[in-house]
């Protein structure tokens, strides 16, 4: 065997070793949900898997209205903030003039605010206009949270067609309207779409809002999931369905937009 | 050296410009919706707290009022928990931009040579940074971290040791070692990305004029990964800043106050004990703090966007 050889099989063992390890947290709440209660405690894989917890999940607890309010929260928010974003991203990109650079920097910083620091008033305003555990109040607070990358990853996918395209059409007598719905929209497409993917990845696991403004009736998965830390709910199976079918999803999500992960969380520093 | 890790477009040249003169700007409308309510959003909560914190506001004894100067801040600082919950804070944030970034640089190295289902186990790599952070935070403290359950247990009772109780002995390493298990996947992501933008040839280069692997790594690969390693480190300081669901959910800031960390403890003295005044005086040292990094990054990110990395 070659030295080459070799040494791709040494990566290759060190490479898996690295992925089996940050993948096994996962791994385990994988096999735990298909253990009954009895088997959960045991760590080990010789078992009969059952569905069991995950019908009791969905039978004891009200487990689809949080999957429900997961849902809508990170569905509706990610929808809004484009509606809001594509406009201006539009702008910037196509009628820059001196201050764009600026505002767009602006937007940018607004997303350095620490949730902490304007955690008070925000749950003194939700509680005083009736939004406090409401999803139409979680909703306002992710739309907002999620805009300025809303705003720079459209600004970014708009200033990557090519002027020359816009200009034909124009010369064929195009007018805004027209640019927009049949040149524009086609062309960035794929980059919106996983603008939204993205959203929705940081809106679904989004945390410090969701324990903070809501409990009981607008509560998400994250919120739901969190009150299994109680010592009476130590139910090791039903949590591992229940977390389980609340990151499988986003987690496919998110393997597909990881590209996009980087640009948008990094405001385009990285590419 | 090339400077090709960050390019920032600039905005494009107006294809037409909007006509001189004319008062109604629909570029100027359709930006209107956007910056009016990140303006608020920003503006109006941050003046709140601003205000709340010099005067006396506490939801359980609403009949007293009135300005109180700095005294919230005065209450704050002699919190006993207070300068505890910042040593907390920071000692959280050096330690996970430690871990994340050496270990992400690690993996990203790692990664950056072809070997057997490659693409496959970098999806598993990556997986922990779309774990909702209250399940990530179970799994840890249930099924590893768990005195007599979990999975250390089992290994350390396998080698004839004595389990730990690490939530309870070592309760901030375990949140460090909860939150770093989520966010060294984004940074190895992040230098992943942008070592994948260096050039190969360089790296041939030095190989012939007879560079070892370490040589190459420090000459080579870790210069050009600077500057995504100086975004990875004031993202994640931005985001460590407000770490609350882990503890919220792990261990509700204790045993005592030993995980209690700034947002944490506004949380406790603002929505636990409903004193808005003093919980408003720690979320304005929380906003000092981040601006603190938060002016770096947006020097960087200007610089970026006069283009002044495109050569």
């Amino acid at each position: 065997m070659t030295t080459a050889n070799m040494r791709q099989i040494g990566v290759g063992i060190l490479g898996w070793g690295v992925a089996l390890v940050m993948f096994l947290p996962i791994l385990i709440i994988g096999v735990t949900a298909f253990k009954t209660e009895q088997d959960a405690y045991a760590l080990s894989l010789i078992f009969t898997p059952t569905l069991d917890s995950f019908r009791e999940v969905f039978e004891r607890s009200h487990y689809s209205t949080f999957v429900y309010n997961s849902m809508a929260v990170s569905i509706i928010s990610t929808l809004l903030s484009l509606v809001i974003a594509v406009p201006a991203a539009y702008s910037m990109a196509f009628f820059p003039n001196r201050k764009t650079q600026k505002l767009l920097l602006w937007m940018l910083s607004t997303k350095m605010m620490p949730a902490v620091g304007v955690l008070i008033p925000i749950y003194l305003l939700a509680k005083n206009t009736g939004l406090l555990d409401s999803v139409p109040g979680l909703i306002i607070v992710y739309t907002l949270m999620n805009l300025p990358i809303a705003v720079w990853m459209a600004f970014t996918y708009f200033n990557e067609v090519p002027k020359e395209i816009l200009e034909a059409a124009r010369i064929d007598g195009a007018n805004a309207w027209q640019e927009i719905w049949h040149l524009l929209l086609p062309t960035t497409l794929p980059g919106l779409s996983s603008t939204a993917l993205l959203l929705i990845i940081l809106s679904w696991n989004e945390a410090f809002w969701s324990l903070n403004l809501s409990s009981v009736n607008a509560a998400p998965l994250t919120v739901f999931i969190a009150s299994y830390s109680n010592p009476e709910g130590l139910f090791w199976a039903k949590l591992s369905a229940a977390s389980f079918l609340a990151v499988a999803p986003i987690m496919a999500v998110g393997w597909v937009a990881q590209k996009q992960l980087v640009r948008g969380m990094t405001f385009g520093a990285v590419k | 050296m090339t400077q090709q890790t960050i390019i920032l477009p600039t905005p494009a040249t107006p294809i037409a410009p909007p006509a001189p003169g004319r008062k109604f700007s629909p570029a100027k409308l359709l930006l209107t919706p956007s910056v009016a309510m990140l303006g608020l959003w920003m503006i109006v909560p941050l003046v709140m707290t601003l205000y709340f914190s010099v005067i006396r506001y506490n939801l359980l004894s609403p009949d007293q009022t009135g300005f109180v100067g700095l005294d919230n801040y005065r209450y704050l600082l002699e919190d006993p928990a207070f300068w505890p919950s910042i040593g907390h804070t920071l000692v959280l944030i050096v330690s996970v931009l430690l871990i994340s970034v050496v270990g992400g640089t690690l993996m990203a190295v790692l990664f950056d040579q072809k070997f057997p289902g490659r693409g496959i186990a970098r999806l598993f790599v990556i997986a922990p940074f779309f774990v909702m952070p209250t399940v990530g935070a179970l799994i840890w403290k249930n099924m590893i971290l768990h005195p007599v359950y979990g999975l250390w247990s089992h290994l350390f009772r396998l080698v004839g040791l004595e389990p730990i109780d690490w939530l309870a002995d070592y309760p901030l390493w375990s949140i460090i070692v909860m939150v770093a298990w989520q966010w060294t996947p984004f940074a190895f992501l992040i230098l992943l990305t942008s070592l994948q933008s260096l050039d190969q040839e360089q790296r041939e280069a030095a190989q012939l004029d007879g560079a070892g692997p370490v040589r190459i790594f420090i000459h080579i690969t870790l210069p050009h990964l600077k500057r995504a390693i100086a975004v990875v480190v004031m993202i994640e300081s931005i985001f460590l800043l407000s770490i609350f669901a882990e503890i919220f959910t792990a261990t509700a800031g204790g045993p005592g106050t030993e995980t209690t960390n700034l947002p944490y403890l506004v949380y406790s003295i603002g929505l636990q004990q409903f004193d808005i005044g003093i919980a408003s005086a720690g979320g304005v040292i929380a906003v000092i703090l981040a601006n603190i990094v938060s002016i770096f990054l947006v020097r960087m990110l200007a610089k970026n966007l006069r283009g002044e990395y495109d050569q």
